[in-house]
């Protein structure tokens, strides 16, 4: 990996921002805390936190999303205030957001224009459109649909947005967590080119070191809504960053998921295997098996002749970008939707899907991608979410046995080390890492034969991550066939005995964790690379 | 138990004087509008207490009109539970009422009466049940097909009464053909209590037996714990092994049962002289709906606002000698019924504004407010 050169000039320019001594609170805590940053033109400028460290609180405020309780910015020199993103358009501030924002039912150049005030000249934003993606080398169709688009050129879709009005300062808030590697890659070519060419300034934010370490030449770490760090990225290595992030010594080996530091370990120890658990034996029985599982949602394959095996003990990951089944698999594993064929076996008993409860008493255990959304209830409490499939043996005559269910919640509490105000509290006061711990303690109580985990760790700060990716693995060595569902790829190749590539449904790949480098992976991800021999003889070349 | 921390008292006290505010305000204004429209209002206010509780025999005839009123907000409190708002219980009362006219014309006794009752429950049921068909079957939100089931029962318990094979009273001495049914058989009407010469149907009793019934179901059983589950998070309530369609679909029908069974009730408890006619819901459905928006959806809290809502009802017969117009307690409790509703709501709100985590910020319960008055 090269390492920019930039920054280190003789005369400073003046910053194309400067903050100074931001400041935002919300109620009780503080987000932003006297935040000073100067983003330079021709630099990129990664900013770096966990979760809640007040990265995008700070990005808000330069957009105009959010407004400072104290401080004040400096653009181009001059202290300005900016109301809302329009005046930040107007300074040349343009942010391209985590989430995408874009119309599917209209085109590419429809989404790029959307927004505009003036009067709308097809041909001519054609045009534009169309010029502005040559400039930069992101090659797209100005008439596709945006429905169609994969997520990486939805987000160059957006970079597009955000370029065509000629933005001093680009704003990227998480860009990676939708793309491949290999989009990822591309993405970073082309900022590395609009910041050399052009002498934008370009603010990174993200959680990942790797990508931090990679893409950027000067790096501002924050913790708890303070800066507690600001370097230049050569003088930095991956565990100085981290130990900054996470304020404390952390073992990157055990964290290095979250902190999407894994590749860069691998590289630094010349070490292509990370240490961990003797592979599975071969003998093992097979407990989970999906056969051809087939879906359709709106006339489009969600779930495409899908089929997948988990063994007693083992741990297999799904890998596959954002949207391609990920969300359907769990769906069907939580009894929620009932498949148009195919078919689910619990050592080999098959299993009818889209039964309430059915997957469920057949040992199918889920901690959610959402807990929210079919994980808990809010605003029941503790003792209520960790029972709350159980409360029928914490009774008598039909009635509800409160202090039984109280003493048993509190075991678990304890077990599982939840901290919060009580098991009678909300299950909504606890913080997210508690309320995952929650919905962990209440999944692995039934003795599951399957745990199906997705995307377990998203949203979660380092300890909780090392608990939880602790837990998985305890799970699959007492005997649980567990199935991983991420789109973290670090996370899938940390932890998995076999790794199954999902694409648009589909299982378009298969790699056992000898053969998994995250090249191999990456390619697989990126539709480019022949699966290996063990799967499916048809395979479209793109 | 945990002590209550100062913030949870400070909250308790703001939310005492919020009731308290609210409340002289709507009495105020109801004092006000009274004179408005030519009475003093002590009258008014005298009248209303001597008509409902203090004239000889007055608090019987409100506790009849009380229990009614309770049953119908029970059935409204368990599909709320569930998360299935149930607005057309003013129809489900009628069609319950209607059935159990249906089976009580045609016999005599105590085992008619009891199967009068049954009908009753099973009309209202049925007539729920539509509603719920169209809500799992075709999407149809069940606000809107329980709110125009309404008109629909009323044209057609409106029709039952045009034919003496189905409804209509076929005593050829009858004046006009008025569109009624036969009385019922002294020995299929519900019995009387006679407590300090007040008499009151056994309807009474067996509405506060309800009453503390559903509370326990609700509150203490494996079967409200689910409904719970279901109400506030379907999705979870699937995963867990809760037929959503299923126990959706027969909450709002036990819900409608409910108002059936107030129907029944009514019909045989003596309140509409022992006949089926037209308009023979009388608001009894909206007013029941309307208690239990009020109790917030606690069953046992029913018991109190019931009797309150019912004394209003009988009170407002008095009215006629103050030369005030009667519809002013329809005025009345409408502003009784903002009054009880506006600080829970304001007291959610300042919650909401404290704690500004989305996640930790989700309602505490599901506030459901509606435009629908009699």
């Amino acid at each position: 990996m090269e390492t920019p050169t930039a920054g280190a000039g003789a005369t400073a320019p003046t910053p194309a921002v400067r903050l100074s001594s931001i400041t935002k609170r919300y109620g009780p805590v503080v987000a932003c805390d006297t935040v000073d940053l100067e983003l330079l033109p021709g630099e990129i400028h990664g900013i770096l936190g966990e979760n809640g460290a007040g990265k995008s609180t700070l990005m808000k405020i330069l957009i105009g999303l959010v407004q400072p309780d104290n401080g004040s910015v400096f653009v181009a020199g001059r202290e300005t205030v900016i109301h809302d993103p329009r005046t930040a358009a107007d300074l040349g501030i343009g942010m391209v957001h985590q989430h995408l924002s874009l119309v599917e039912s209209l085109t590419v150049w429809e989404n790029v224009v959307l927004g505009d005030h003036r009067r709308l000249d097809r041909r001519k934003a054609r045009q534009q459109v169309a010029e502005t993606a040559e400039h930069y080398g992101l090659d797209i169709d100005p008439d596709r649909r945006v429905g169609e688009l994969s997520a990486g050129l939805r987000q160059r879709v957006e970079l597009i947005k955000c370029l065509r009005r000629d933005p001093a300062i680009v704003i990227l808030d998480e860009p990676t967590s939708v793309l491949t590697p290999a989009e990822s890659e591309q993405l970073f070519r082309t900022l590395r080119d609009v910041v050399a060419r052009e002498q934008r300034a370009v603010a990174l934010v993200s959680h990942k070191l790797a990508e931090i370490l990679h893409a950027t030449d000067k790096v501002t770490i924050m913790r708890q809504g303070r800066v507690v760090d600001q370097r230049s990225t050569t003088d930095a290595t991956a565990a100085s960053l981290a130990r900054a992030m996470v304020g404390r010594e952390v073992s990157l080996r055990a964290s290095a998921t979250a902190l999407g530091a894994a590749a860069v370990l691998r590289e630094a120890d010349g070490n292509t295997e990370p240490t961990r658990r003797p592979s599975v034996p071969d003998d093992r029985p097979v407990v989970l098996s999906i056969d051809h599982a087939q879906l359709q949602h709106h006339g489009v394959a969600v779930l495409d002749d899908l089929s997948l095996t988990v063994c007693a003990g083992e741990i297999v990951g799904v890998a596959g970008v954002e949207g391609n089944g990920q969300r359907e698999l769990g769906d069907l594993l939580s009894s929620l939707i009932e498949l148009d064929g195919g078919s689910v076996s619990i050592d080999g008993r098959r299993v009818r899907s889209g039964r309430a409860g059915s997957m469920a008493r057949n040992g199918i255990a889920v901690i959610p991608e959402d807990r929210h959304d079919s994980g808990c209830v809010l605003d029941m409490s503790v003792a209520d979410n960790l029972l709350i499939d159980r409360v029928a043996s914490h009774s008598r005559f039909g009635f509800i046995n409160r202090s039984r269910m109280r003493r048993t919640a509190e075991q678990l509490m304890a077990e599982f080390e939840i901290q919060g105000a009580g098991c009678s509290a909300p299950f909504g006061s606890l913080s997210g890492g508690n309320q995952q711990r929650v919905v962990l303690a209440r999944e692995l109580s039934h003795h599951p034969k399957v745990l199906v985990a997705a995307q377990p760790t998203r949203g979660l700060d380092v300890g909780a991550i090392e608990y939880m990716t602790g837990r998985l693995r305890a799970a699959a060595e007492s005997g649980i066939a567990v199935l991983l569902i991420s789109t973290e790829l670090e996370e899938i190749l940390d932890l998995s005995d076999r790794i199954v590539v999902l694409s648009r449904g589909r299982v378009i790949g298969q790699l056992t964790r000898a053969d998994a480098t995250p090249e191999r992976l990456g390619l697989l991800l990126g539709g480019m690379a022949t699966p290996d021999d063990s799967t499916e003889e048809r395979h479209a070349h793109s | 138990m945990r002590t209550p921390d100062t913030a949870t008292v400070r909250r308790g006290l703001m939310l005492v004087g919020l009731y308290t505010v609210s409340i002289a305000v709507a009495l105020s204004l109801s004092a006000g509008l009274i004179a408005i429209t030519g009475g003093p209002w002590r009258k008014v206010l005298s009248a209303l207490l001597d008509g409902s509780i203090r004239n000889p025999g007055r608090w019987g005839g409100t506790l009849a009109e009380a229990a009614p009123l309770l049953i119908v907000a029970l059935g409204a409190i368990i599909s709320t539970r569930a998360g299935l708002v149930n607005i057309g219980q003013e129809g489900q009362v009628a069609v319950g009422a209607a059935f159990a006219a249906i089976v009580a014309t045609r016999g005599s006794g105590p085992l008619v009466l009891v199967t009068a009752i049954a009908a009753g429950f099973i009309g209202g049921a049925l007539w729920a049940g539509i509603a719920a068909l169209l809500r799992f079957w075709r999407k149809v939100p069940e606000v809107i097909s329980t709110l125009l089931l309404v008109f629909i029962a009323a044209q057609a318990t409106g029709y039952l009464l045009t034919r003496t094979f189905l409804l209509l009273d076929s005593d050829p001495n009858k004046p006009n053909r008025v569109q009624t049914s036969a009385q019922l058989d002294a020995a299929t009407r519900i019995g009387q209590v006679r407590l300090f010469g007040n008499e009151f149907p056994w309807s009474v009793p067996v509405a506060v037996l309800l009453a503390i019934t559903v509370g326990l179901l609700l509150h203490r059983s494996v079967w409200g714990f689910r409904l719970t589950v279901l109400g506030r998070n379907p999705r979870t309530a699937q995963r867990i092994g809760v037929p959503v369609v299923i126990a959706g679909a027969a909450a709002l029908a036990m819900s409608g049962a409910m108002a059936g069974l107030a129907g029944a009730a009514m019909l045989a408890g003596g309140t509409a002289n022992y006949r089926y006619t037209p308009g023979f819901a009388n608001s009894v459905g909206w007013e029941g709906l309307l208690v239990a928006l009020v109790a917030r959806n606690r069953p046992l809290v029913c018991l109190p606002i019931a009797f309150i809502f019912a004394s209003l009802r009988t009170g407002s017969g008095f009215l006629a000698a103050t030369g005030v117009e009667r519809s002013i307690v329809d005025v009345v409790r409408a502003l009784l019924v903002l009054a009880l509703l506006v600080p829970p709501a304001i007291a959610a709100v300042q919650r909401r504004r404290v704690s500004p985590p989305p996640a930790a910020a989700a309602a505490e319960e599901p506030t459901v407010i509606m435009g629908a008055t009699a």
